[in-house]
């Protein structure tokens, strides 16, 4: 089942003959990805690992960055056709696969376009072989390299001399370590990259062609479905595998600890077995309420990080003119993929192969390794799209049962989840509570921002060796990593606001040094990590959504204390300039109405309407997002009706504009259906929210708000990412924009109708 | 177990197969069709989303034995790369996805409404996609594109 690099190479019609000296049997001590992965056979300080070059002058370019639905596939040859001066057509790109590609860790956490587009990586692959084929037909020529320039993937001389790199490059590889100092187009000299290039996979996707996991099959391939406890932390007492013998085409009943699964000829008869199966369960330990699970959350010990603190805060406060307080709550949340999660293994011995839609190849082929008890390098990962997954959804896990499965029956087996399976053990987004409090002066101005959050965490990404992060390590007897309970040390280091934790607002010094947005100087953030019942996940924009809906709800409230505009009364506080650039960008475009919220004269029945704003550094310099919101709100019945965004965003120079459309338009909408509808569900024993009538999304039948994208094209700065920032500030502008509406201030996601009622009522 | 014959896509095709057997699963699993996807499994997203009687139907709840004579349509039997629909080149041009996987059941179920309606409103064009999930949200996108295609066909 292996295909060895070198083979796949010569298969995929690229001439390399002396590929680095490194075959996949000989792994051991090879480089240290740049990026937070373990070390790996291909070795990324060598462009041969990055890209070959064909004797038909074909390129073949291998990146550790997948695409999810991003775009990424199509951004990335892109990038390599730019870089390399070849047609986009010519660029074949080979995504993650253990056996041909680069370890480059996860695709996730707006890193791809830094990790590949900046100063290095496959941008710099590219800009390598460039350089390096420039150099071989200068000397090749007796000309000087500067002389000579590379179009369409032929070089020309000074003296008129073409090549092809198909000739030139011949049969060799290169052999040549990546180059830090070869030069990179600049933006003003792109011809591919910046350009509006359609998605590649549009075809195949819209006649049906595509081929995604779950149309994996192969030879020999059987059925397997799970069967997962009916309680959180239920475990299996007995089996009874007579319940399902005499069902036509059943194979096999899998238990290992708690983990159980089937496996049958034919997916109906394994879905059949699954639904029969008779399982005794020692029940769970029950859940907390979910009435009072916020107020819960603080009880609970935690893991307690103190970001910055001028130890003047609690003072300034009180000496204040006023001050002001508010809470905000945010639920768990679910990735909820249209697709439930599959995968295909094929375990035979020791080897075994495995066709995922993990953002994480290597670092699943590890974890997958460890479960079954074979070496690493006998496991390849081959990712194949599934459902779009917006961080982790129940791709790794799946991926974790058919090898489960498939080692059990030494055959390969194709995992399907139920919509129940995906939906009650997936790792959730997590749930949050931000408490915030100001001090303000006789203006209204803000002398000091107190900020102390709570947020729940069990498991997350299983990495390259925590099988317990996701359900099926779990049941198969690894524990899961939980926060561990210790009090928060004095901050040290300049600040790095990932998890955007820290409002735009406030300076951020530690030890003199400040990185925050802001010039608040009296400040203090502290956050709390708390045990989760349930697992949880990166799920887009993971905890940032969360803090930037407290941050920026809290802004306006303070905001409208001084009867101050919020948008003017951002400005006065942000020393970033670049997120007071996305500011006016969004107010000017949005055609800001300047003045306090909220609206003055709101009529009491009917429906009335206002507008908010919001921004955010998405994790203090990783793109930069201001949205606008207009919204209507019912009065009658408490719906929210959004009728119009206007976003701005900046996120460096932009590779591809159309792109990046896509994921700010899908980023609103995703963020909307969160803001309005979505939250996970319990009772005292289990997930209650695991089908579409259960959980809400906004369906297509929506009546769609208007929305207006504005772009940054800063072309001088590096790139950022951008699929995570628009959704960042959606729960916060819609927040706003119905406090502008209506008065009242909602401080608690999802803002159903429910909700929206219950606050008219009291506003009385 | 029992003979059953299917005509998709143009094909006609003899299996022997369960005939509770979900529609679905024989599309993808017999007939290897890529198109219909597994969802929910439960009528409640429309991923699964194949044409029977002109209808758009979700083959992950209806028995194959439910087909009897009538041709199933998927969406690689509406057209092909060469020869695309109308509504998939709108959808080509408009770039109206993301990751694609809920394409069978806004295509198709937005095809058979306009179909039975070819004057449909925009909201009328809503209703009908009242129950087809994208969790990608690309649904400006594919709004546009299907009024483009209803539009076009106008004309
Ligand atoms: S899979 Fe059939 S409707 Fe969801
Ligand atoms: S495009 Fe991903 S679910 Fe619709």
């Amino acid at each position: 089942m292996r295909v060895s690099r070198r083979h796949f190479l010569k298969s995929s019609g690229a001439l390399v003959v002396s590929f680095s000296a490194t075959s996949l049997t000989s792994v051991g001590a090879m480089a240290q990805g740049p990026f937070d992965t373990h070390p790996s056979h291909i070795d990324p300080t060598k462009l041969d690992s990055w890209l070959a070059i064909g004797a038909d002058g074909t390129v073949t370019a291998y990146t550790g960055k997948c695409d999810l639905g991003q775009g990424m596939f199509t951004v990335q040859t892109q990038l390599v056709a730019e870089e390399l001066c070849v047609p986009i057509e010519r660029v074949k790109l080979v995504e993650c696969d253990t056996s041909v590609a680069p370890d480059q860790g996860t695709t996730s956490g707006s890193q791809s376009t830094p990790t590949n587009f900046n100063s290095g990586n496959l941008a710099q692959a590219a800009a390598t072989a460039r350089e390096a084929l420039i150099n071989l037909a200068a000397r090749k020529w007796g000309e000087q390299a500067e002389q000579l320039v590379a179009v369409d993937g032929v070089i020309t001389g000074k003296s008129g001399r073409r090549i092809a790199y198909g000739e030139l490059i011949g049969k060799k590889s290169f052999n040549i370590p990546l180059s830090t100092t070869a030069k990179r187009r600049s933006p003003q000299q792109w011809v591919v990259l910046g350009k509006p290039v359609p998605s590649l996979d549009r075809i195949a996707l819209m006649t049906g062609q595509f081929e995604f996991v779950h149309n994996v099959r192969v030879p020999g391939m059987l059925h397997g479905r799970v069967v997962r406890p009916p309680e959180v932390g239920a475990t299996v007492t007995s089996v009874m595998e007579s319940s399902v013998k005499q069902i036509p085409g059943f194979v096999k009943v899998v238990v290992l600890k708690d983990f159980v699964g089937v496996v049958a000829e034919k997916q109906m008869q394994a879905a059949q077995a699954a639904r029969q199966l008779k399982v005794e369960w020692n029940p769970g330990p029950g859940l907390p309420a979910q009435a009072s699970y916020y107020d819960n959350l603080r009880e609970q010990p935690s893991q307690s990080t103190l970001i910055v603190d001028s130890k003047d805060v609690a003072q300034q406060i009180i000496k204040a003119k006023t001050s002001v307080g508010a809470t905000y709550r945010y639920p768990y949340q679910l990735h909820g993929s249209v697709g439930a999660s599959c995968a295909v293994a094929d375990v035979k011995g020791d080897r075994a192969t495995v066709w995922s839609a993990t953002q994480s190849v290597y670092p699943t082929r590890n974890v997958v390794a460890k479960l079954l008890g074979i070496p690493q390098d006998n496991v390849r990962v081959i990712y194949v799209r599934g459902s779009g997954c917006y961080g982790l959804n129940g791709a790794d896990a799946v991926s974790f049962d058919a090898a489960l499965l498939s080692h059990a029956v030494g055959r390969p087996v194709r995992v399907q989840l139920s919509r129940q399976d995906e939906m009650a053990w997936e790792n959730f987004g997590a749930a949050c509570v931000v408490e915030q409090r100001a001090g303000t002066d006789e203006k209204g101005g803000i002398v000091a921002w107190h900020c102390e959050s709570w947020i729940t965490s069990r498991g997350g990404r299983p990495g390259y060796d925590q099988p317990g992060n996701v359900i099926t390590g779990v049941l198969a007897g690894y524990a899961p990593e939980l926060p561990n309970p210790e009090a928060a040390k004095e901050p040290t280091g300049k600040l790095r606001n990932r998890n955007n934790v820290v409002p735009s607002y406030v300076a951020g010094c530690v030890g003199g040094l400040c990185g925050g947005g802001g010039n608040i100087r009296s400040e203090r953030v502290i956050s709390h990590t708390v045990a989760s019942p349930f697992f949880t996940g990166p799920l887009r924009s993971p905890a940032r959504i969360q803090n930037t809906f407290a941050h920026e709800c809290f802004m306006d409230e303070i905001s409208a204390q001084a009867k101050a505009d919020p948008v003017a009364f951002r400005l006065q506080y942000l020393s970033d300039g670049r997120i007071a650039d996305v500011v006016k960008a969004a107010a000017k475009a949005g055609k800001w109405e300047s003045r306090p919220s909220p609206k003055p004269d709101i009529p009491r029945t009917g429906i009335v309407s206002g507008r908010g704003i919001a921004c955010v550094a998405y994790e203090g310099d990783n793109g930069y997002a201001a949205l606008v919101a207009e919204v209507e709100v019912d009065l009658g019945t408490g719906r929210i009706h959004p009728r119009r965004f206007t976003v701005a965003v900046d996120c460096g120079p932009i590779s591809n504009p159309d792109g990046l459309r896509n994921q700010t338009e899908g980023g609103i909408l995703q963020g909307t259906s969160r803001a309005l509808l979505e939250v996970v569900t319990w009772d005292d024993k289990r997930i209650t929210s695991t089908d579409w009538e259960t959980y809400n999304s906004l369906y297509l039948g929506f009546d769609l708000p208007m929305v207006e994208v504005t772009f940054i094209d800063r072309q001088d700065v590096p790139a950022t990412g951008a699929g995570e920032t628009a959704i960042t500030v959606v729960p916060a502008a819609i927040g706003n924009a119905i406090f502008d509406a209506t008065g009242c201030r909602l401080r608690e996601v999802p803002f159903t109708a429910e909700r929206m009622m219950a606050a008219l009522r009291a506003r009385g | 177990m029992s003979m059953i014959s299917l005509k998709v896509n143009g094909r006609q095709h003899t299996l022997e197969l369960d005939p509770e057997t979900p529609l679905l699963f024989v599309l993808n699993d017999e007939l290897g069709l890529r198109a219909p996807k597994f969802g929910c499994g439960m009528a409640q997203c429309g991923a699964c989303t194949v044409i029977v009687r002109r209808q758009a139907m979700r083959s992950c709840v209806m028995p194959v034995s439910a087909v009897r004579e009538d041709e199933v349509v998927t969406l690689e039997g509406l057209g092909s790369a060469e020869k695309p629909h109308p509504i998939q080149e709108a959808f080509m041009a408009e770039g109206a996805a993301q990751c694609g996987f809920c394409l069978s059941g806004v295509i198709l179920t937005a095809k058979a409404a306009l179909d039975e309606k070819p004057q449909a409103s925009d909201e009328e064009i809503r209703e009908a996609l009242g129950g087809v999930l994208c969790r990608c949200f690309a649904h400006l996108r594919m709004l546009r594109a299907i009024r483009k295609y209803a539009d076009s066909r106008k004309a």
